[in-house]
C-alpha cells in the first residue's frame, strides 16, 4: 500500500503537484487566518471608538481602517511612519526571497531529474494518457461533460469570468487592500470554492486517483489495466421515462424538449430565486443593475452547475441532460 | 577577534565602493543617508521599477507573500535557462529527443540546465496561481486596480500556455501524448472544430479546423513540434513581456502595493 502511494507521489512530474497542494493549503490558511484576525481587530476598534465617543462626546481622529494592516506590525512599529524607503526596506525582502527561491530551485534541480520517457511514438498510446498536470482538472471533467464543454467552453468561461470579477463587484470599498473575511463572505467563499474545490481538487484527483481507462484508483491501489466497471448511465429523459413509466419521454424529440426545458428551468429558477432573495434582503448587489446582476449570477450558477452535474452523474447515473443531434449537455 | 574582522570588512568595503570602477558603474555616492536611499531607486535601471517609498506593510512578507515578484524572478530564470537550452536543441522530430539525451548525458551542466527549466516552469504555474489567490484575498482587484487584474488573468493564461507548449518539446511519450490529449479538445470547439457543435454543418473537417491550425497538421507531428517551439520560444514570451510591462506600469500608476485607504 505505502509502496503504491510512494510510487505515485514520487513520480518526478507529480512532485510539483504535491508542492502545490502544500502551498495552496498553507497560503489559504494564512489568508483566512489573517482575515479573521483583522475582522476581530476592526470590531474591537469600532467598539472602542463607540465607547470613547460616548464618554468624550467627540469622534476620535484615528482611522478605523488603520487596524487592517496593524496585524502585521509589532507594537514598536505602530508608532513609526506608515511609509518607508523602498531601499533598503523592500529591496531587502525581495533580495532574500530571490535568494531562497534560487537556492530552492538549485537543490530541486540537482537532486531530481526532469522526467524523460521513451521517444515519442504515435503508434503506442499510453494508458492513461494524461494532459499536463495543471490541465488535469479539465480532463477530469471529461468524465462528466463532452469535450466541447470541458475542453473549450468551461476554460473560456473561467478566463472571462475571472476577468469580469472586478466589474461585477457591488461593494468595491469593502475589503479593498486588506485581509478580511466578514466583509466579503460570499466573494471569498465563491472564489475558494471555484479555485480549491473545482480546480485544485480536480487536479489532485486527475493526478493521483485516475489510472488506466481513467478509472478511479485510490493512491494505495495497484493499477489494474484489466479492471472492468459496468455502469449504465442514462440520459435525463430516459431517467424520467423510467421513473414515470411514460414511454413517450424516451424518444429523441422528447429528449430535445426536456433537456432544453431543464436547462432553461435551472437558470430561470436559480437566477430568479437569487434576484428575489436579493430584493427581499435588499442586498447591495442590486446596485449593479439588472444586467450586471444577471451576468454575475449567471457565472455563479454556471459554476455551481458543474458539481450539480457531477452529483447527477454519480448518484443518479444521468449521462446527459440535453441530447440534440448537434451537441449534448 | 570579531572586531578585527569587522574592521577588515569595512576597509575592503571602503576600498571597493570608493574605487573609480565602482563609482563609474553606480551613480550613487557612498554612505547611507535618506538621499542615497532615494538615489538607489531613482538612479539604477534595475531598481527604478520601484517607487521611492512604499507602505510599511508592503514590506511584510505575509502581506504579499512575494508571489508576484517570485513569479517574475522565475520568469527571468526560465528566460535565462531557456536561451541556453536553445543552443542545444533542434526543433525537428529526428533530433529533438536525441538532443534531450545529449543534454542529460554529455552537455556540461546539461541536466542542471534542463531540470531547472522544467522545475521552474512548474513552479511558475504554482506561484502565479498563488499570486492570484493573494490578490483576490486582499481585494486588490478592486478600484483602481480592475484593469490590472484583467492583465493578470491574461498573464496567468499565457503562463499555462507557455508551460503547455514547452511540454511537447522533449518529443518523448509524456510530452507528445499530453499535448495530443490537450489539443484533441480543440477538435470539439463549437463552430470552429470538426467534432464540435455545428462544426460539421459549417464545413469543418480534420484538415481545416482550429486544431489543424494549432498543430499545422491533423496529427501531432513535425509541424506541431515546430509550431510549439515558435510559440514557446518567441511568440508567447514576447506577449508575456509586453503584458508584464503593462502589469508593472499599472501597479505603479494604480498606487503601488495595495493597502487600506488611510485617512489623512
Amino acid at each position: 500500500m505505502w509502496q503504491n502511494i510512494w510510487l505515485i507521489v514520487s513520480k518526478p512530474d507529480n512532485i510539483p503537484i504535491v508542492l502545490m497542494m502544500i502551498l495552496v493549503a498553507f497560503y489559504t490558511t494564512v489568508a483566512l487566518r489573517l482575515g479573521i484576525k483583522n475582522d476581530r481587530l476592526r470590531r474591537q476598534a469600532a467598539s472602542n471608538r463607540a465607547s470613547s465617543e460616548f464618554q468624550q462626546g467627540t469622534a476620535l481622529q484615528e482611522s478605523n481602517g488603520a487596524a487592517t494592516v496593524d496585524i502585521f506590525y509589532t507594537p514598536e512599529e505602530m508608532k513609526l511612519p506608515k511609509r518607508v524607503h523602498t531601499f533598503p526596506f523592500l529591496v531587502k525582502v525581495e533580495f532574500l526571497a530571490a535568494l531562497v527561491v534560487i537556492v530552492f530551485l538549485m537543490f530541486w534541480s540537482i537532486f531530481l531529474d526532469a522526467p524523460l520517457e521513451e521517444p515519442a511514438n504515435p503508434n503506442f498510446t499510453p494508458n492513461p494518457s494524461k494532459a499536463p498536470w495543471y490541465f488535469l482538472g479539465l480532463q477530469e471533467l471529461l468524465v462528466y461533460f463532452d469535450p466541447w464543454i470541458a475542453g473549450v467552453v468551461l476554460p473560456t468561461l473561467i478566463i472571462i469570468g475571472l476577468m469580469a470579477i472586478p466589474y461585477l463587484d457591488s461593494q468595491p470599498h469593502k475589503g479593498n487592500g486588506y485581509y478580511t473575511f466578514a466583509e466579503r463572505r460570499f466573494a471569498i467563499l465563491a472564489f475558494l470554492f471555484g479555485f480549491i474545490g473545482l480546480w485544485v481538487v480536480m487536479v489532485v484527483i486527475g493526478t493521483f486517483m485516475r489510472g488506466p481507462g481513467w478509472m478511479w484508483f485510490w493512491p494505495w491501489e495497484r493499477w489494474d489495466p484489466h479492471r472492468v466497471v459496468s455502469e449504465t448511465n442514462v440520459d435525463l429523459n430516459q431517467f424520467l421515462a423510467n421513473i414515470t413509466g411514460i414511454k413517450a419521454l424516451a424518444t429523441p424529440t422528447a429528449s430535445m424538449i426536456i433537456g432544453f426545458l431543464a436547462i432553461t428551468l435551472y437558470y430561470a429558477l436559480t437566477l430568479g430565486g437569487t434576484y428575489r432573495y436579493a430584493v427581499k434582503k435588499q442586498l447591495p448587489d442590486l446596485q449593479l443593475g439588472l444586467v450586471r446582476f444577471m451576468i454575475k449570477y449567471w457565472f455563479f450558477w454556471t459554476m455551481m452547475a458543474i458539481p450539480i452535474k457531477i452529483i447527477l452523474r454519480l448518484v443518479f447515473h444521468i449521462k446527459y441532460i440535453w441530447v440534440t443531434p448537434w451537441f449534448n449537455v | 577577534m570579531s572586531n578585527r574582522i569587522d574592521e577588515v570588512i569595512k576597509k575592503v568595503q571602503k576600498e571597493i565602493t570608493e574605487s573609480d570602477i565602482y563609482r563609474s558603474i553606480y551613480r550613487i555616492p557612498p554612505g547611507d543617508t535618506p538621499r542615497t536611499r532615494l538615489l538607489w531607486i531613482l538612479d539604477t535601471v534595475y531598481l527604478h521599477l520601484h517607487p521611492s517609498h512604499v507602505s510599511r506593510h508592503g514590506c511584510k512578507y505575509f502581506f504579499t507573500w512575494g508571489m508576484g515578484g517570485i513569479s517574475f524572478l522565475v520568469f527571468l530564470i526560465l528566460t535565462f535557462t531557456g536561451v541556453l537550452l536553445m543552443f542545444y536543441y533542434h526543433p525537428d522530430t529526428a533530433n529533438a529527443y536525441q538532443d534531450m539525451k545529449y543534454l542529460m548525458h554529455d552537455v556540461p551542466f546539461g541536466p542542471l540546465l534542463r531540470n531547472m527549466h522544467r522545475w521552474a516552469a512548474h513552479l511558475m504555474v504554482i506561484t502565479v496561481w498563488l499570486h492570484m489567490l493573494r490578490v483576490f484575498m486582499t481585494g486588490s482587484y478592486k478600484p483602481p486596480r480592475q484593469f490590472n487584474w484583467v492583465v493578470g488573468v491574461c498573464l496567468l493564461t499565457l503562463t499555462m500556455l507557455l508551460s503547455f507548449t514547452g511540454y511537447l518539446l522533449p518529443w518523448d511519450q509524456l510530452g507528445m501524448w499530453a499535448v495530443t490529449v490537450g489539443t484533441n479538445m480543440a477538435r470539439a470547439t463549437p463552430i470552429l472544430g470538426h467534432e464540435g457543435p455545428f462544426g460539421e454543418q459549417l464545413g469543418m473537417t480534420a484538415y481545416n479546423d482550429v486544431r489543424f491550425a494549432l498543430l499545422g497538421g491533423s496529427i501531432v507531428a513535425g509541424n506541431a513540434l515546430l509550431r510549439a517551439y515558435i510559440w514557446h520560444c518567441i511568440a508567447l514570451p514576447l506577449l508575456v513581456g509586453i503584458l508584464l510591462m503593462v502589469h508593472f506600469w499599472r501597479v505603479r500608476k494604480d498606487g503601488g502595493i495595495s493597502g487600506p485607504k488611510l485617512e489623512g
